[in-house]
């Protein structure tokens, strides 16, 4: 039990990978960004990831983003491109590692990495303004990126 | 070069297209009287990267470009007013109000705003014009400082805001300011915070396009302090610079720091040759 919550604690600042999960700073990104092992070894639940990208305090990805499967959710944003036909662009491994930390994929991307943890200026303790320490918690946990990873695939337009 | 890193570079190269304005093409006129200048060829040390300014007020709807347009209609006025019977409120061991040093704020204010932030040469430091309201109060008044962001220090700013409405803002980069401007413009520039986002990410790079339901503006501070309906009240330029540093998941910098204090001056340099058009109103 005890042993048990201390695991949780850490998995909470983001520091200790649960058994078959990698952590932010093991993943393993090819040339061109990819990352091709599941970061949680679970598979992703597309509905779960369609509930992530819409939702504000999670991957708020509708707010760069315009998505046509999520056509409910209000107001999607016009400063990436639309993700419909995403899944014909990209591979899984392709879209893991730009969910994971675009900027692997796309040098200087505006789009903010969600699996990582240090190398921040004025890193933030979330939106609360006050000073956060590093290692932060990710933006999205393994599990989260894979069920986001697994809803993109799902966004075939052929 | 293979596919992938085709595609990728097409990509990036065709999908974020330079940032469009979809700023409207609307005038305007305060009380049918004072024409403003919202759209102004942008100041050379712009040339680079901007062809022209425009003031936050093209991109709000037109019910709320509507309310600036009239004294009546701008809620903001009440604030002014306020202000106004400040100017004469003796306070302070000195036995003074504002106006006993600065009589009619109509005659000793216009062209105020317009300048600020400015070099003070006596205390060899770059002064918003919260700092020289404070620096009055504290050593010419005797009286205690305003908080930065308060009620009382934002009512006076629209006051002496409201004097030089119409005038383009002109403020100085070079001389004494140039490294605190430098300071400035690198804080523009550099990413902070776990969404790692700058100031030109959004304000320079995106302006026109929405993030999420908000219409992306130049992040022009001609109009602060501004009226916001979201909380109808007056709001300082410092306020709204911590509002987006803290929405980068950063650690934000305080009011009134000399972090903000070059950052107020690089961002107003950029609205170089926009009317001052304090107070203005906002969503
Ligand atoms: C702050 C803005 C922003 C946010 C938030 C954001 N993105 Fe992006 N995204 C971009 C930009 C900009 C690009 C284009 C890449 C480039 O050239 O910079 C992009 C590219 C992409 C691409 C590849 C483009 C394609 O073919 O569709 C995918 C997939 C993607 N984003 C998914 C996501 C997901 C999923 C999330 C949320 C977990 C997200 N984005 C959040 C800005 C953002
Ligand atoms: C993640 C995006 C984002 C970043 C980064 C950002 N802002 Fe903003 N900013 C906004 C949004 C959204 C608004 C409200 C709509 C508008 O006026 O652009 C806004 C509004 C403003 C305004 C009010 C403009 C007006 O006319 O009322 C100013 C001034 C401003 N920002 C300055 C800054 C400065 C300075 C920085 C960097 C320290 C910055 N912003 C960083 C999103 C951002």
């Amino acid at each position: 039990m005890k042993h048990i919550s201390l695991t949780l604690a850490a998995c909470l600042v983001g520091t200790v990978a649960l058994a078959g999960e990698t952590a932010p700073k093991e993943v393993v990104y090819d040339e061109y960004g990819a990352v091709e092992t599941s970061l949680s070894g679970v598979a992703g639940d597309a509905a779960s990831g369609a509930l992530l990208v819409g939702d504000k305090s999670k991957g708020n990805c509708v707010a760069c983003h315009q998505v046509s499967a999520l056509a409910d959710v209000p107001f999607h944003g016009e400063i990436g491109p639309s993700l419909d036909g995403a899944a014909d662009r990209w591979n899984e491994a392709e879209l893991r590692g730009l969910v994971a930390n675009a900027k692997k994929t796309f040098e200087g991307t505006m789009m903010p990495a969600f699996y990582k943890v240090d190398g921040y200026i004025r890193p933030g303790d979330a939106y609360t303004g006050k000073a956060g320490a590093e290692p932060l918690p990710p933006i999205l946990t393994a599990q989260e990126i894979e069920d986001v990873v697994a809803f993109l695939a799902t966004l075939k337009e052929d | 070069m293979n596919n992938k890193a085709i595609t990728a570079i097409a990509m990036a190269l065709a999908l974020p297209v330079a940032a469009y304005a979809e700023a409207d093409d609307d005038t305007l006129v305060v009380n049918e009287e004072i024409e403003m200048v919202t759209k102004a060829a942008a100041p050379a040390h712009l040339a680079d990267t901007l062809d022209e300014v425009m003031s936050g007020w093209h991109f709000r709807s037109d019910e709320t470009q509507a309310l600036q347009m009239d004294d009546f209609d701008n809620p903001a006025m009440v604030f002014v007013d306020q202000a106004m019977d400040t100017w004469t409120t003796v306070e302070g061991s000195a036995e003074k109000s504002c106006a006993s040093c600065h009589d009619d704020v109509e005659d000793s204010m216009a062209g105020v705003r317009a300048v600020y932030p400015k070099w003070n040469e006596a205390a060899g430091e770059v002064r918003t014009l919260a700092m020289q309201i404070n620096d009055c109060r504290e050593n010419q008044m005797g009286a205690e400082k305003w908080k930065y962001t308060g009620g009382k220090m934002s009512a006076m700013e629209a006051l002496i805001s409201v004097q030089s409405r119409g005038m383009p803002v002109n403020v100085a980069i070079d001389g004494p300011v140039q490294s605190t401007w430098e300071q400035g413009k690198e804080l523009y520039y550099t990413r902070t915070g776990q969404l790692e986002l700058s100031c030109a990410n959004c304000h320079e790079d995106n302006y026109g396009n929405m993030i999420r339901a908000d219409h992306l503006s130049q992040g022009q501070i001609n109009g602060f302090p501004v009226y916001r309906l979201k909380n109808t009240k007056l709001n300082t330029a410092h306020a709204r610079f911590k509002g987006c540093v803290r929405d980068t998941r950063a650690e934000t910098y305080s009011p009134g720091s000399a972090e903000f204090v070059a950052l107020e001056l690089y961002v107003a340099s950029r609205g170089n040759g926009l009317s001052v058009e304090a107070p203005s109103v906002r969503n």
